[in-house]
């Protein structure tokens, strides 16, 4: 297993370098004459140009530059904001716990109720409970995130008042920001406040579940039809077990391997989805700052952004791979 | 004297007539792909004849009208600028249609020039290929596109450039697996033996024979890079010009009136997700013609 873990890293190496000497090269060769030309846009003055670039060591040969980069990266520094002059180091450690809550509710949601969905259909293959599952499941991955994020937001907070439909928490309640997880700021600052963080998150979690939510109905479903025709489950029903035992010990224990590996793969999407939602809903998280520093052409803070999005797709693809031997020997062996 | 006549039997079951035409003859059987079908045409036409049947200039607001909803003078009410909703819907399937479509394409054309070299050739030229196409994957989703739509700036070639950039990863994976487990197949093993070129073998035994897959994927890409070209739109990453009207830049637009205006958030949004459906439709319907063992 440690083998085989250790090959996966070494593997991800030599994509991390493609991928830094590409964003290098975003950042050298914006269009616009160089990249101190491009990061000031309109306000570039000769003065200001030779500043930036001797500053940022924009001036130097490009290999030079290229080492100078990683040397820092490899340091953990990924550069500062040309707009607020704070390192995109300590800017992400206090927008990314937004997202990750924001990932995490509609990773619940998804598997909470794809997993179940996909099995209820597999159950009655062909029967009109499998065509609506269907059906919500071709909606899932056709309906836009902010399509469905701004229905959402009319229906159950601009017609029903039920839901809150921007931010992650009520301003009004001035809970002092410790870990930056709204959730667990409001459980620390009590009186219950941890109500209004979690209505807060409903509705984005919601929006941004929607294509996960889909996706995992279909896998389960398929997966689900696939293992029930084998024999040994055949063999299970023969034997005189309950369905009840067939489905948790012969059916679901198999389904699972393929379900799990798109919940892995997903993961990834949902990071991506994270800067249309957080958009929509205003959620001060890492996609919504994607947004800003690229309007902004802020894009030593866009460069790095995408490298630590590529870190951890990579870390949770690789987790998932390791999940996914350790479920199954047959991919350890190998 | 009797003459004898010919009889002739008419074949009681309906021989193969090739891979394609069976194909069609099963897609044109499945309801669904039927609708998605549909769904395509309405927003194809209505982009074709959009000059002709649109009630209104799109471009030209009259703001005295500004944010009007649905009536009879305009059937999908107005926006901010005072313009047609509904003749903005139609101009703007020109725009989402035309770039989502293209940008599949050329995410097509990169992926199968990537994927035939790499699977057709193997050893080191695989390996090399496959880390290039490996670091594009690594960059999750839409992120990719939005990252190479801040580079190279605003507009609609731009925009297929990035969605297809992005989508070609994809394309090239799919070709390169089923062009290696070609490789060994019988006929172009006789193929080879025979002394074909490694580029006719190629191009006449081995790519027809991996297209169905790639058929299938594109379709269902189509659906996906429409809801990316809004998603771009909508992050103010669009063609730019904010006379053209795009599905996504509407909604944008439109996002601030959301108590006021929900109807402009409604037609843009309906658009996008018929249109995705009518793909995605197709997909799974050409997906079990083209490989009836899939049919349930």
């Amino acid at each position: 297993m440690a083998r085989f873990i250790i090959r996966r890293v070494l593997v991800a190496v030599p994509v991390l370098l493609g991928l830094s000497v590409i964003l290098f090269l975003f950042l050298r060769l914006l269009p616009g004459g160089g990249p101190a030309e491009a990061i000031l846009g309109q306000h570039a003055t000769p003065q200001l140009v030779a500043q930036i670039s001797a500053a940022q060591g924009f001036d130097r040969p490009l290999y030079e530059q290229y080492f100078n980069y990683i040397g820092r990266l490899l340091q953990g520094d990924f550069g500062s904001s040309f707009i607020d002059g704070r390192q995109v180091a300590d800017t992400f450690l206090i927008r990314f716990p937004g997202t990750l809550e924001l990932t995490m509710g509609a990773m619940i949601f998804a598997v909470g109720l794809g997993i179940p969905l996909g099995r209820l259909a597999a159950r009655h293959p062909n029967s009109w409970i499998d065509g609506v599952v269907t059906l919500i499941s071709l909606f899932g991955i056709s309906i836009p995130v902010f399509v469905l994020g701004y229905s959402l937001a009319f229906i159950f907070g601009v017609q029903l008042h039920w839901l809150p439909t921007f931010g992650q928490i009520d301003p009004r309640l001035d809970i002092p920001p410790v870990t930056h997880f709204a959730i667990i700021d409001a459980i620390l600052a009590g009186h219950w406040y941890v109500i209004d963080a979690v209505s807060h998150l409903i509705l984005p979690s919601i929006a941004l579940g929607s294509i996960p939510l889909a996706v995992f109905t279909r896998i389960t479903r398929a997966s689900v039809i696939d293992v029930s025709n084998e024999d040994y489950v055949r063999t299970a029903r023969a034997k005189g077990l309950t369905e009840r035992r067939v489905n948790s010990r012969h059916i679901m224990r198999n389904a699972w391997l393929p379900v799990t590996t798109v919940i892995g793969l997903e993961t990834g999407a949902l990071l991506a989805g994270a800067v249309l939602t957080e958009t929509v809903f205003t959620w001060n998280g890492v996609g919504s700052w994607v947004v800003t520093s690229i309007q902004n052409h802020d894009y030593i803070v866009v460069q790095s952004l995408v490298l630590i999005f590529a870190v951890i797709f990579m870390t949770v693809n690789l987790i998932v791979d390791v999940g996914y031997a350790f479920l199954n020997p047959r991919i350890r062996y190998s | 004297m009797t003459s004898s006549t010919a009889v002739v039997i008419a074949p009681t079951a309906r021989a193969s007539r090739g891979l394609w035409h069976d194909a069609l003859r099963r897609l044109l059987r499945n309801g669904p792909a039927i609708i998605g079908l549909i769904f395509i045409a309405i927003f194809v036409v209505g982009a074709i004849l959009a000059p002709y049947i649109s009630p209104y200039d799109p471009t030209i607001g009259v703001l005295s009208q500004s944010r009007q909803g649905p009536n009879m003078t305009h059937l999908m009410g107005t926006d901010l600028q005072g313009r047609d909703e509904l003749s903005r819907i139609l101009y703007g399937a020109r725009i989402s249609l035309t770039v989502g479509v293209t940008a599949v394409f050329f995410g097509l054309i990169g992926g199968t020039i990537v994927g035939s070299i790499a699977g057709a050739a193997g050893g080191v030229v695989d390996g090399v290929l496959m880390r290039i196409i490996d670091v594009l994957l690594a960059v999750p989703g839409i992120l990719l596109a939005i990252g190479i739509v801040a580079w190279l700036g605003h507009g609609e070639i731009q925009i297929m450039l990035a969605v297809g950039v992005s989508y070609s990863p994809m394309f090239a994976r799919l070709l390169r697996g089923s062009l290696l487990a070609l490789r060994e197949s019988d006929y172009v093993l006789a193929a080879r033996s025979m002394g074909a070129s490694p580029l006719r073998i190629l191009l006449r035994h081995m790519l027809p024979n991996a297209l169905t897959p790639l058929i299938v994927q594109a379709t269902l890409a189509a659906a996906t890079a429409i809801i990316d070209v809004a998603g771009l739109g909508f992050l103010g990453l669009g063609p730019g010009d904010p006379r053209i009207a795009e599905w996504g830049e509407m909604l944008t637009d439109s996002s601030r009136f959301l108590q006021s205006a929900p109807y402009l958030i409604l037609f843009p949004g309906a658009a996008i997700v018929i249109s995705a459906v009518g793909f995605n439709l197709l997909g799974d319907g050409l997906r079990e013609a083209l490989d009836p063992r899939l049919k349930r």
